[in-house]
């Protein structure tokens, strides 16, 4: 919402400091995002009297007009080219040298022939509106010399609130200036309208500004024109009133200035107007052309199914009977609450108007604005909840501003259909519950003070233990007690309560685990020279399982991750795009899969890695090796003793390469190997791992005793025919040698001159160690000699000779 | 005899070379006195066996004693050159690199998000998480957002079918945890939010979020504003200015907005806190009585407080971090930039 200072400070009746108000309105009613000065640019502008008008002599366009502008060596000699300059008039002056809105300098330059002293202004000129027709008239009486910001009060700022959706007060100019009258301790008035007569004459003059008897009836007939409420629930109270004889033309100054000053375009004196009223009371009005009714009839009704009507902007649009449409006896001419239809708009031939003062249904007009997706600055106010009972004073204000501005009269009272007439809401507030609930004792009657300031009617009841507290109706945010706390809280100011520690009792929420597992894999990962990764969890779909999303941004995210590894990928390739060849990723995040009743959800951790496999250092000379296969298994095998270490790692079955995790009851829970992507030709092959995150808190390492005796060590080569795998060999080695075989390790693997055809050799290095005696050797010959004897029994495994 | 006590003799003078001998001459002197085979002290004690009892044990003790000796100086020497290598080795140049291996480190809004669950866990809040898919009730309506009501309007939610849908906030795991464990509850509540919001340079359609809520008897808006200060001036510096200033949330009331002071230009007013001197922090306020009812709480005996805050952005505040595409295009070289921790780590 922009509000203009200069508006504010009509309502306010006192002068205010742009900034100020920002920072009164940011720290106790709504944020300010910005304060945006209008026309200071115009400093170098002065009021001049024109002297004399004369013809050009060259020029039959152009006139010579005697300017006195105030300056101490008389008048001056300007070159005009607009129509309406008339001697004795005032206009604003730019002198030479000043510097005009859009920062270009004013130059002494000739004009056909004839020297120009500087220039007289157009409003377009000066950035004040579009009117290039002619120069801006000035109706003043300051001396020549006068600078035209003092004279002319355009300059003004805009205050850009960020008004909250359960504020609609402050959609309003008045809204935001009963809040700064409460701070600053003023009061505020709706300020006189120019050539009202103050209101009282107007009212005198006709029948502006009369309401009718308001009650129960749901029709009724206004000055010919007949009123049907047959939707009271889309529009519980609803009035019309009937002005005729006004002359449709453009707003005068004053009120475009307005309206121009929050970035409203001025249309005409009466659209202007009901504009204006919206700003100023928040009172959405809606003025259509009495011709252009057929009955005439105004019928408030739930649209037809597929009924059609063309909006302002020129759309067809289709209703349904979820909306309430404002309709003469044929068809819909406004989307209640929304939008008017081109066809009834107030156009330059209107001479009778019906003038539209209605409460919507706020839940209507914000599904109908949603179903249309169209809204307005009405459809958004009505969203909001406008003041239910504020309404007569904003239809006689927007009467009384028509009449003001664009002529005709009211013959009749105006209509005031409202079924169920409500009433303020009262809500007890306990003085002792806010001080409870705020930390700080708040006396009864500063309370009272606060409330009172902000429009809050006060009654103590009870001796004063509790208050009763009617609540205004542009307050409809306010509903309980804890809501006029807040209000005391945020007048008083949130800074002025203390915020010292103080002592507080532990909760009996546990630190959750899962957290505490993912630290711990994201710390061994890190270690282990992985770079965390932040991907998304929306992508393209992968797999059946993919749940989908209903409203995508894109296709690209229209599904939720499976897993990570595809999005890891992507970042890769995103890396590689960047020339950046050693890349190890890894991320821990939820991952989706569709459920039975509803998709299932779990965290996941994957890691990709590709490039060198250790920086390489001057000293080494050649290159580095890339990563390969096995430095995939090591850090599969890391992450998931880390993250699954009920998990066992095995090779994948199916002969593509890589490995699998298996739980122990044989489900896989994790898969690593080597991935495909958009690579360029430079770069190594790249690896990937993902498994799923074990939640349960492993238990604490037992502490085994360090050995105390000496080992016995032997290598061993073994003859391993095809299709024997080092697992097996080891398994057989590690069974038949018996709990003194401490620990086996390859350390060789050989194929060629020596080794039989279909036959590799792998050398084991074997530490036997006794936790209690020293090892013989002879023992570990008999241990090794067994364990040779079923490893070629078994596996038809034999020791390598020589 | 006297010829080997002279050669003995001769020998122990060389041991003044071992001090200054480099690593190769090391290894040479080694080979030359210790030997196994052709070492000149070696030589002596494979003669010892042919002398004479009076003449072995002179002879052989000297030798021994020598041999210790050597072997003492060179366990020194090679200890000393293995400490500083190039110290000694002449014409090595100390400006070329060292040996690295490869290092990884944690995703910079990690190492946020760790540092304000730290220090929320020294003011007594323990983590809490739950589903990342919500239903309308959990995500809104327990969290008395009305229904229909423009409040929604910030909240534009990416649906899975029915009223599932992923969460808006981690507000809905406040709900989770008052169903779940009686007052005195304090949790946080770090996770991912999802809203409709295509990627540009400030916005995410998923982003971390960290959800606050402590309830209990007797909580006041004092403590409130206490333990979120608190959290500021130790995130930050501990003399960073705070201000709590007035705004709506459903689910609390009265309602807050913390700013901190400007951590780009200090409070003077710049491009980054558009002239405000002021950050702005995080959302929060009092939890509404209605929110503590939808989860079965006495709300006349128990209040509460709770707050949401974002950590990608408070990462782009604190490290001027341009562009929160950066915190998801995990190139190498921006989270290497951080890997040695986000504050005061590599440069």
């Amino acid at each position: 919402m922009i509000v203009s200072r200069s508006w504010l400070e009509a309502l306010l009746g006192r002068a205010l400091d742009a900034r100020e108000t920002a920072d009164r309105l940011t720290m106790h009613v709504a944020p300010v995002d910005a304060v945006v000065p209008l026309h200071q640019d115009l400093g170098d502008i002065v009021v001049a009297r024109v002297l004399e008008v004369k013809q050009h002599p060259n020029a039959d366009r152009l006139t010579l007009c005697r300017v006195d502008a105030g300056v101490a060596g008389g008048p001056v000699e300007v070159v005009c080219g607009a129509r309406n300059v008339q001697a004795g008039k005032s206009y604003p002056y730019a002198p030479v040298g000043a510097v005009l809105p859009g920062g270009a300098r004013l130059e002494r330059k000739a004009i056909r022939g004839v020297e120009s002293n500087g220039m007289l202004c157009s409003a377009k000129e000066l950035g004040l509106g579009d009117d290039h027709a002619g120069i801006l008239e000035l109706d003043t009486a300051a001396p020549p010399g006068s600078r035209f910001v003092d004279v002319v009060p355009v300059a003004d700022h805009q205050i850009v609130i960020d008004v909250p959706a359960n504020r609609p007060d402050l959609l309003g100019h008045k809204g935001v200036a009963r809040e700064l009258a409460a701070l600053l301790g003023a009061t505020v008035k709706l300020p006189p309208i120019p050539g009202a007569g103050g209101g009282e004459a107007a009212r005198a003059g006709g029948h502006a500004g009369l309401g009718g008897p308001r009650g129960p009836a749901t029709s009724g007939v206004v000055d010919g024109v007949e009123v049907r409420l047959e939707d009271p629930e889309g529009a519980p109270r609803y009035m019309i009133a009937v002005i005729r004889g006004v002359n449709v033309a453009s707003s005068p100054g004053w009120l475009a200035q307005r309206l121009a000053s929050i970035g409203q375009r001025p249309i005409n004196n009466v659209v202007d107007a009901t504009n204006y009223v919206l700003f100023e009371v928040n009172q959405p009005l809606h003025a259509f052309d009495l011709a252009k009714l057929r009955g005439p009839a105004v019928v408030v009704r739930r649209a037809q199914p597929n009924e059609k009507i063309v909006t302002l902007d020129g759309v067809e649009r289709a209703l349904s009977p979820e909306m309430t449409a404002i309709c003469d006896a044929e068809r819909p001419t406004i989307v209640a609450g929304v939008m008017g239809s081109a066809e009834s708009e107030v156009a330059a031939t209107t001479t009778d108007l019906v003038l539209e003062c209605a409460y919507f249904q706020p839940t209507r007009v914000r599904r109908t604005r949603r179903a249309l997706g169209l809204s307005s600055e009405s459809s958004y106010r009505f969203e909001r909840g406008i003041d239910l009972l504020g309404m007569p004073e904003a239809m006689r204000r927007a009467i009384e501003l028509i009449i003001a501005v664009a002529g005709g009269e009211q013959r009749e009272p105006w209509l005031d259909l409202w079924p169920q007439p409500v009433q303020e809401k009262t809500i007890f507030l306990r003085p002792e519950r806010a001080a409870h609930l705020l930390g700080v004792a708040t006396e009864r009657a500063e309370l009272e003070r606060l409330l009172t300031a902000v429009g809050f009617f006060v009654a103590p009841k009870d001796g004063g233990s509790r208050l009763a507290v009617q609540v205004p109706g542009w307050r409809p945010d306010v509903t309980r007690e804890v809501d006029l706390i807040e209000e005391a809280a945020r007048l008083t100011g949130y800074d002025a309560f203390p915020d010292e520690l103080r002592p507080y009792r532990p909760g009996t929420v546990p630190d959750a685990p899962v957290e505490q597992i993912k630290a711990r894999v994201r710390e061994r990962l890190a270690q282990a020279g992985f770079f965390e990764a932040r991907t998304i969890p929306l992508g393209p779909g992968d797999g059946p399982e993919a749940v989908a999303v209903r409203n995508p941004l894109s296709a690209d995210e229209a599904f939720l991750r499976r897993r990570l590894i595809p999005g890891l990928v992507r970042r890769v390739e995103h890396n590689w795009a960047n020339r950046n060849r050693d890349v190890r990723l890894f991320e821990i995040g939820v991952v989706f899969r569709t459920g039975q009743d509803r998709p299932e959800e779990w965290d996941s951790v994957a890691g990709v890695l590709t490039g060198a496999r250790r920086p390489r250092h001057w000293s080494e000379g050649a290159k580095v090796p890339d990563m390969d296969i096995w430095d995939l298994k090591h850090h599969f095998e890391l992450a998931v003793r880390v993250a699954a270490p009920s998990c066992d790692v095995q090779p994948a079955s199916g002969g593509g390469g890589g490995w699998v995790a298996v739980q122990r009851d044989g489900e896989v829970a994790g898969w690593a190997g080597p991935l495909e992507a958009d690579a360029p030709v430079w770069a190594a092959p790249l690896f990937g791992f993902e498994v799923r995150l074990d939640v349960t808190l492993p238990e604490a390492v037992p502490y085994r005793p360090l050995p105390t005796q000496p080992p016995v060590e032997r290598d061993i080569a073994l003859l391993v025919p095809a299709g024997v795998s080092a697992g097996a060999v080891s398994a057989v080695l590690a069974r038949a040698a018996g709990p003194l075989l401490e620990r086996l390790e390859v350390f060789d693997e050989y194929q060629g001159p020596g080794v039989p055809a279909g036959h590799r050799s792998v050398a084991w290095h074997c530490t036997f160690r006794d936790p209690v005696r020293t090892l013989r050797e002879r023992q570990v010959d008999e241990l090794l000699a067994g364990a040779l004897q079923a490893l070629e029994d078994e596996l038809g495994v034999r020791r390598r000779e020589g | 005899m006297r010829d080997l006590l002279a050669a003995l003799t001769e020998l122990r003078e060389r041991l003044h070379e071992i001090p200054q001998a480099d690593e190769r001459r090391l290894q040479d002197l080694k080979t030359e006195i210790l030997g196994r085979k052709a070492g000149a002290l070696t030589k002596i004690l494979a003669a010892l066996p042919g002398l004479e009892p009076a003449a072995k044990k002179q002879v052989g003790g000297a030798a021994n004693a020598l041999k210790r000796d050597f072997e003492a100086a060179i366990a020194a020497r090679e200890r000393e050159l293995k400490r500083a290598p190039a110290a000694a080795a002449a014409g090595v140049d100390l400006t070329m690199p060292g040996r690295a291996s490869w290092t990884g480190g944690l995703h910079l809004v990690t190492q946020v998000v760790n540092e304000i669950c730290e220090i929320f866990h020294e003011l007594g809040f323990t983590r809490a998480v739950g589903p990342h898919i919500e239903t309308e009730r959990y995500n809104f309506y327990a969290l008395n957002f009305p229904k229909d009501h423009p409040a929604l309007d910030a909240q534009d939610s990416f649906y899975l079918g029915g009223d599932l849908l992923l969460r808006t906030h981690t507000s809905p795991v406040q709900i989770r945890t008052l169903e779940r464990y009686p007052p005195p509850v304090r949790v946080v509540i770090p996770g991912l939010a999802y809203r409709r919001d295509p990627f540009d340079a400030s916005h995410s359609p998923v982003f971390e979020q960290i959800e606050g809520l402590a309830v209990d008897e007797g909580i006041s808006f004092v403590d409130f504003k206490a333990t979120l200060a608190t959290f500021a001036r130790r995130f930050f510096t501990a003399d960073t200015r705070v201000r709590f200033r007035p705004s709506f949330f459903p689910f609390t009331e009265p309602s807050a907005e913390m700013d901190v002071q400007c951590q780009i230009c200090g409070g003077t007013g710049c491009a980054a806190c558009k002239q405000s001197g002021w950050m702005e922090i995080l959302g929060s306020g009092m939890v509404h009585p209605a929110v503590l009812e939808n989860c079965g709480v006495d709300s006349e005996r128990y209040s509460g407080f709770a707050w949401g805050m974002g950590p990608d952005r408070i990462a782009m505040a604190r490290h001027r971090i341009p562009d929160i595409r950066l915190l998801f295009d995990s190139d190498v070289r921006f989270l290497a930039q951080f890997a040695a921790g986000a504050k005061g780590g590599a440069r």
